[in-house]
């Protein structure tokens, strides 16, 4: 079955990766890739459209190439770029009902596969300790991008219930990094003193972004529709985290890492939300089973070799005196039966 | 240092034969150094839950040895009916102000079980949500008191421990000592049920005496967020002083196992069944504290 494929948010980073990879697939006819300004890096074989997704117009877009697989990769974790938050959450938001409203018109659209992220499951103390699909949050993200995901994820459950005949998967990402990508997990662990909330560590998991276009490849050519998990085995703590990049760990007390919240969010540079610093004190773990029973994937990389290929790519010089530690291809599992 | 022989610190290393392996071994210092190291590279491995093995070994285990035998001089009693391996339930009563019984019977398993095992602690959310508290308990292999977190470690084949009375066992006025408190929902049963493991009724004796609380400063307690603020005879009087636990003779009966794989499938849906199992586990410690206290000669001795 050739395939004819959207691909919203291609001048990002994933979204043009993903355009590139979709267009080598031997299943694929097409690759549409929309976004508001040209791709800043080759996408191969697919064609970019300029087109917000913001405006009706993507109804035509749609419509002229008879899409019959939407990839919505435009859900984004950064407001650097996006033009601030703002703007941000207009994309996200906005950008999310107008696609979803095109595609209920078009009768040639049969998918949807959207990226969601694992903020949606909020951050508490109260947390069970690997959240799996079905768990709700037990305190609801209040704002940034983890609200954003949580919006997204309500209009596209809209949109699933009122077209039964598409088959919808979101995929619900934990931390991607690696060592291309941009996201403020990667700016905030690439500072050379990295402030932390004291007598707090969060666990951390992360996925490599080349399992993140893996993850979304096997969503849309799957086809076993659902919500998934995905993320790397095992965790890392935060403090293990800025040890193994050899950062200086610079614990606040809760008050001053307000402070500094709000210093750090004016100047600009990193947005940062409380529920950020809620994740920097009690981090967050996904079971991923389900994606592997379902659909048969498995994460090439797990959290720690995530972290260690971004800390390879990322060569901004050590900060504390002694060497990195040996990068063992070891992996955790649940409950720590092969540790 | 180089001739140093290097006590490996794996953290799949097997124990020593008494089990109690620490980095204070033949070369204290050589371990120490490596220990210290590894700790600030960041290379060592925590689980899902945030069970740091490395660290509770070698640091916190051991750092709470003295406590366990010199001060406390806990005595355990049927051991083995502990399994050696696989998941199981351990369900104790809960008092002493601090969860110091928990801890303790952490230190048992690791020490005097022939398998040295390691007991994943629920705790309550509050213990979390604490600054330094939280991050060591969460790295000592504790977790939240949830179906989905005790379910999964018992599945994984861990063994997991309970103290289901919670802030109503620890608080308790010394005047209700050995009396338990209501076994919360019956969460702990059907936990065990779904993951088909095996229920051990265990009974802490001691434990009661280490701060005996004379009354409860409910307003203070509200100030403070706190559940409870005990004032017991040397505390607050004495300050940090006041902290220091009465050093009373412990007991640790582990009871024999109730199985649980004896019941169909639906058995965790069967209120009825729940409320039971509950009342059995209950009745069980609370007999055995009697029988306990019965034996015993005196508070400390």
């Amino acid at each position: 079955m050739a395939r004819v494929v959207l691909v919203t948010g291609v001048s990002r980073y994933l979204g043009g990766r993903l355009a590139r990879l979709l267009g080598q697939h031997p299943d694929v006819e097409r690759v549409v890739g929309v976004d508001v300004i040209p791709p800043p890096d080759d996408i191969g074989n697919a064609e970019f459209v300029r087109a917000d997704i913001r405006n009706p117009v993507i109804a035509k877009v749609i419509k002229a190439a008879s899409v019959d697989t939407v990839v919505h990769m435009n859900v984004i974790a950064t407001p650097v770029g996006a033009g601030g938050r703002s703007a941000m959450k207009e994309i996200n938001v906005i950008g999310t009902m107008q696609l979803l409203a095109a595609c209920q018109r078009a009768a040639s659209v049969k998918q949807l596969v959207v990226k969601s992220s694992a903020t949606v499951y909020g951050v508490s103390a109260k947390d069970p300790a690997l959240f799996t699909e079905d768990m709700e949050a037990v305190r609801l993200p209040r704002s940034g991008f983890a609200k954003d995901s949580v919006e997204v994820e309500g209009y596209v459950r809209g949109f699933a219930r009122r077209r039964p005949d598409v088959l919808v998967s979101m995929l619900r990402f934990a931390n991607i990094l690696g060592p291309g990508i941009d996201t403020p997990l990667a700016r905030y662990l690439s500072l050379p003193v990295v402030p932390t909330v004291m007598g707090f560590d969060g666990r951390m998991q992360l996925t490599h972004e080349d399992d993140a276009l893996a993850a979304v490849q096997a969503a849309t050519f799957g086809e076993v529709p659902g919500t998934y998990n995905v993320s790397g085995d095992g965790v890392l703590m935060l403090s293990q985290a800025i040890a193994r990049a050899g950062r200086v760990n610079l614990p606040l007390p809760t008050p001053f890492a307000s402070v500094m919240r709000n210093l750090v969010r004016r100047f600009g540079y990193i947005d940062f939300t409380s529920e950020q610093i809620e994740y920097l004190k009690y981090g967050r773990g996904v079971d991923t089973s389900r994606i592997t029973e379902r659909l048969g994937f498995v994460t090439g990389y797990s959290t720690r070799e995530t972290f260690d290929a971004f800390l390879l790519a990322h060569p901004l010089g050590r900060v504390l005196p002694w060497d990195a530690p040996e990068m063992p291809a070891s992996v955790t599992t649940i409950g720590g039966a092969a540790i | 240092m180089s001739d140093a022989k290097v006590i490996p610190l794996n953290p799949d290393r097997e124990p020593d034969d008494d089990g109690r392996s620490s980095f204070l071994g033949e070369q204290p210092l050589a371990g120490a150094f490596r220990f210290l190291r590894r700790r600030l590279e960041g290379s060592y491995e925590v689980d899902d839950f945030g069970f740091d093995r490395e660290l509770t070994t070698d640091l916190l285990i051991p750092s709470l040895r003295p406590l366990y035998e010199k001060w406390f001089r806990v005595e355990v009693h049927g051991i083995e009916n502990v399994p050696s391996e696989g998941g199981a339930l351990i369900v104790a009563n809960h008092s002493g102000t601090i969860a110091l019984d928990s801890l303790m019977t952490q230190v048992a398993l690791a020490d005097h079980h022939p398998a040295h095992r390691e007991l994943r602690i629920l705790g309550a959310d509050l213990v979390f949500a604490l600054p330094f508290v939280g991050n060591v308990a969460r790295r000592a292999g504790h977790t939240l008191a949830c179906n989905p977190d005790a379910e999964r470690l018992l599945s994984s084949g861990e063994l997991v421990g309970v103290w289901p009375e919670g802030f109503k066992g620890v608080g308790k006025p010394y005047s209700e000592r050995y009396r338990l408190q209501r076994f919360g929902r019956g969460g702990f049963v059907s936990a065990a049920l779904r993951a088909r493991m095996p229920i051990i009724p265990t009974s802490i004796v001691g434990a009661e005496e280490i701060y005996p609380v004379l009354a409860d400063a409910k307003l203070l307690a509200r100030l403070l967020g706190m559940p409870y603020f005990p004032i017991t005879p040397t505390f607050p009087w004495l300050g940090p002083l006041g902290m220091i636990p009465l050093p009373s003779k412990w007991h640790i009966e582990f009871g024999e196992p109730i199985m649980t794989d004896v019941f169909t499938d639906g058995a965790a849906d069967d209120p009825m069944l729940m409320f039971n199992l509950t009342d059995q586990v209950r009745e069980t410690i609370q007999h055995t504290l009697y029988k306990l206290l019965m034996q015993r000669r005196s508070v400390f001795f």
